[in-house]
């Protein structure tokens, strides 16, 4: 089933794997190291579940100076080292190689410091997305990056994603709510980069190290902003009775000036799904189907959800609902969420793409890909943040048939050559990792992809760090 | 040398005989450190808007186009650059130029600073290869973001030819709550408990002349009234500002037209509780100013002696912050740390950065550090 080559391992590593783990144990408490087979198998793989390699090891270090011992004696061992949050990305991002030692950061979960009058948090990776949330939830505040997977996916591998969420076309993405970290090289130097202030004096270090996929350093410590909470939020729904014309509406929307908090769109296919999984009352004449959210007081929400009602209604909807309270938002949101389960209910497995498109070629692109579905025998919904043209197609495909997965591959891959050839990119929030490695020539011309191998040089000079994830074998 | 494009800028690029002056404009030569060099490299003549697509919220506009003539266009069509870049520089700044120095203005508190809105950058690296990063698209992650490393940069890594934006509509209507703040500590408290209301203050500033905190909120009208209301309501002494006033306010603030007149100019970015003990701790110099972003940043001016600029260093330094000298004479420009200087690991790191991206070291070199 294994359609992309690997790194091979390094013979020589193998052969020392007994005096490797016992290395380990000497700089780390017993319970930190996993060396047992039965115990190493959860962490063979991480969401994208194609894709299996069980470790050399795993150490799970519960402070910094722990994570500092790891490194150097990976460096001076010339062990490959594999860093791992929740192990939730869909890209392959923590996939393990048989020489490599999986560092786990589950146990360094603290939270350090919340600060209101200055309006951050500092945080240990390990701290789920979630979590943040929760402990300032009390006080009125958020922290604004949320990712599908929130309730478990890690803040450092959310900094190493750069990931985003329903939310980032009004809040940003994780580069933008990020102020510190700090970071220990392969070299087990420790970097602090940024701090509880706006703006780096020199390189922008921070804008660097996140998103870059855990190829630069382990972080140990995120220094997060957190925002107060708005009064409210409210959704409305609207079908169409094409995707055009749900493209046209999303142009129109941004173009008067209104920047709702979220804005997404489903095809027919992801209706469906979503409704037979969540009974959300989605409207399933409808060929597409737009979730907008709106934020403010209740009179405020009423203006905005106005506006955009006008605007919906020039583009013919075929269905519309304004909710009027939260539990009428909640069940405009219920199917939405449930996309991924609801999809998972209709087919055995599916693969989640993330390019991204200008959304003046969203109709274009989304008729590409219904063609190429039936050319590839293999069905996809599309769910697709719209404001910000990042499309997540999901190919339904049957991992028990074995060709079934090879060609969602393929079909997966001229997905997002098409999104690059529109004028976007592979990934807009799960990262290039192992799955999209490949496809960077797509994006990135030989001198591109050197200059950013360079920059890896710099930071891990013999490659030890995630090695076979980012750039192209 | 002003190429016209961006081959014959990497050809003059690969036939440099030794450093040179990087610029746009030319008009942050008189900020961090001077840059010694046979030549100038400028893209003011590489000008003009590449793309403009409204509705996807991007432009796109060659290194050397002036920030006056994009935010024209942009206003044309309702919209703005989010970070809001000051004009203090005067009318001569290229958007290239912008980018490479990431200074933002008011709404950096809410909205992001510079960096945060560039999707993409074409630039020539110190070898001659012309190379792309980002996109036009609002969310990428693929690859290494060495758009952001290359923003903030100064042009001592590669010589940007082009920036992708990502732009915003301009609020319908903007209002400012003003309160009267007896000092600094007063006011941060004023501007902590606008930043941490639900109302999505968009710049919160104290100018110490006036004695007063200022809150903005930029939204549809009837948001912005209901906003400044609740703002000022129950605040002794608290007043609201129309949109005109509030423009003109904020402009100046932007612009730095408060700035008493000095010979040296600096910023300095701390926590924003820690604003006021900037503020205190370089009075004894002569130096002052006012803060922005809620308190965490602070424009000064004072005299252009060592001292003034020490006593800004070590403020900034007991804030936990770091300092930019904006402006001041060439002798005590390369006299001493215009920045902060890195951790030992850190300038390692950044040399070997600086030598991957360009080899022979002809860029801007020592703009940001002495060594």
């Amino acid at each position: 089933m294994r359609a992309m080559k690997q790194l091979d391992p390094k013979p020589e590593i193998l052969a020392r794997r007994g005096e490797i783990i016992a290395g380990l144990l000497r700089i780390l408490p017993k319970r930190a190291v996993i060396a047992e087979a039965v115990s190493l198998k959860p962490y063979e793989t991480d969401a994208l579940t194609a894709y299996r390699q069980v470790p050399l090891a795993v150490v799970l270090p519960e402070d910094e100076g722990q994570v500092v011992d790891i490194l150097k004696f990976c460096a001076a061992e010339g062990v490959r080292v594999i860093p791992r949050g929740a192990g939730t990305s869909l890209s392959g991002g923590a996939l393990p190689l048989a020489d490599s030692v999986v560092v786990g950061l589950m146990r360094m979960n603290r939270i350090l410091e919340v600060n209101y009058p200055d309006r951050y948090a500092v945080v240990q990776p390990g701290v789920t997305n979630i979590g943040i949330t929760r402990a300032v939830a009390d006080a009125g505040y958020f922290y604004a990056p949320d990712p599908s997977s929130q309730l478990a996916c890690m803040v450092g591998g959310n900094v190493g994603m750069n990931s985003g969420g329903a939310h980032c076309l009004k809040y940003g993405v994780t580069a933008n709510n990020l102020l510190g970290l700090r970071l220990v090289t392969m070299a087990g130097e420790v970097l602090e980069l940024g701090g509880t202030h706006c703006d780096a004096a020199g390189y922008d270090w921070l804008g660097l190290v996140t998103g870059s996929e855990g190829q630069l350093g382990i972080l140990t410590e995120v220094t997060v902003r957190i925002l107060r909470a708005p009064e409210g939020a409210r959704a409305m729904l609207a079908g169409f009775a094409s995707n055009e014309v749900a493209g046209e509406c999303v142009a129109a929307i941004i173009a008067s000036g209104i920047i709702p908090v979220a804005l997404e769109f489903m095809d027919r296919p992801a209706i469906h799904a979503c409704e037979a999984f969540a009974h959300a009352g989605y409207p399933l004449e409808a060929q597409a189907l737009l979730i907008i959210e709106v934020e403010g007081s209740e009179d405020e929400q009423d203006a905005t959800l106005r506006r955009l009602r006008e605007i919906c209604e020039r583009f013919a909807p075929v269905s519309m609902r304004v909710a009027r309270t939260d539990e009428e938002s909640a069940a405009i949101w219920k199917g939405r969420k449930g996309a991924f389960g609801a999809v998972g209910r209709i087919s055995p497995d599916y693969l989640c793409m993330d390019g991204v498109i200008p959304t003046s070629r969203l109709g274009e692109v989304l008729r590409r890909i219904e063609e190429m579905s039936e050319d590839y025998g293999l069905k996809v919904a599309n769910i697709f943040h719209a404001g910000d043209g990042n499309l997540h197609p999901l190919i339904m495909y049957d991992a028990n048939e074995p060709s079934s997965f090879a060609r969602a591959e393929r079909f997966g891959a001229e997905i997002l050559t098409l999104c690059v050839e529109a004028g976007g990119c592979l990934t807009g929030e799960h990262g290039v990792g192992v799955e999209k490695r490949e496809l960077m020539r797509v994006q990135f011309s030989p001198g591109e992809l050197e200059q950013m191998r360079a920059v890896k040089d710099v930071f891990d000079p013999h490659w030890l760090l995630n090695p076979a994830k980012v750039f192209p074998l | 040398m002003t190429p016209r494009d961006e081959e014959e800028l990497a050809a003059m690029v690969r036939a440099a005989a030794g450093p040179l002056r990087v610029q746009g404009g030319g008009t942050k030569a008189d900020m961090l450190r001077p840059v010694r060099a046979a030549a100038v490299l400028s893209t003011a003549a590489m000008s003009g808007i590449t793309l403009y697509s409204p509705s996807e919220l991007v432009l796109r506009a060659r290194a050397g186009t002036r920030l006056a003539e994009i935010e024209s266009v942009l206003a044309a069509h309702g919209q703005q650059i989010i970070a809001e870049p000051p004009r203090f520089f005067g009318p001569a700044q290229t958007i290239g130029g912008v980018v490479a120095s990431n200074i933002s203005g008011p709404r950096r508190i809410g909205g992001g600073a510079m960096r945060d809105h560039v999707l993409g950058v074409r630039a020539v690296n110190g070898s001659g290869e012309i190379l792309n990063f980002g996109g036009r698209v609002l969310k990428n992650v693929t690859g290494l973001d060495l758009a952001k490393l290359l923003t903030g940069s100064f042009g001592t890594l590669a010589v940007m030819t082009e920036v992708t934006l990502k732009v915003l509509p301009a609020a319908e209507a903007v209002g400012t709550v003003v309160v009267p703040a007896a000092d600094a500590r007063a006011a941060v408290e004023v501007m902590a408990a606008g930043l941490g209301s639900p109302f999505s203050v968009s710049g919160a500033a104290y100018l110490p002349r006036d004695a007063r905190a200022y809150l903005r909120i930029e939204d549809f009208a009837e948001s912005v009234a209901y906003r400044c209301a609740k703002l000022a309501g129950g605040v002794a002494g608290a007043e609201i500002l129309g949109g005109e006033e509030s423009k003109a306010l904020w402009a100046g603030i932007r612009d730095c037209a408060a700035l008493p007149p000095g010979e040296a100019v600096w910023r300095v970015s701390v926590r924003p509780s820690a604003g006021p003990g900037v503020l205190r701790d370089v009075a004894f110099a002569g130096v002052s100013g006012f803060m922005d972003w809620g308190g965490g940043l602070l424009w000064l001016s004072g005299p252009a002696t060592r001292a003034a600029h020490e006593a800004v260093c070590a403020a900034a330094r007991g804030g936990a912050g770091v300092w930019w000298l904006m402006r001041g004479p060439e002798a005590l420009r390369a006299a001493v740390e215009v920045i902060p200087p890195e951790a030992p690991a850190l300038a390692a790191l950044r040399r070997r950065m600086t030598a991957k991206f360009d080899p022979r070291g002809i860029f801007n070199p020592l703009k940001m550090w002495a060594a």
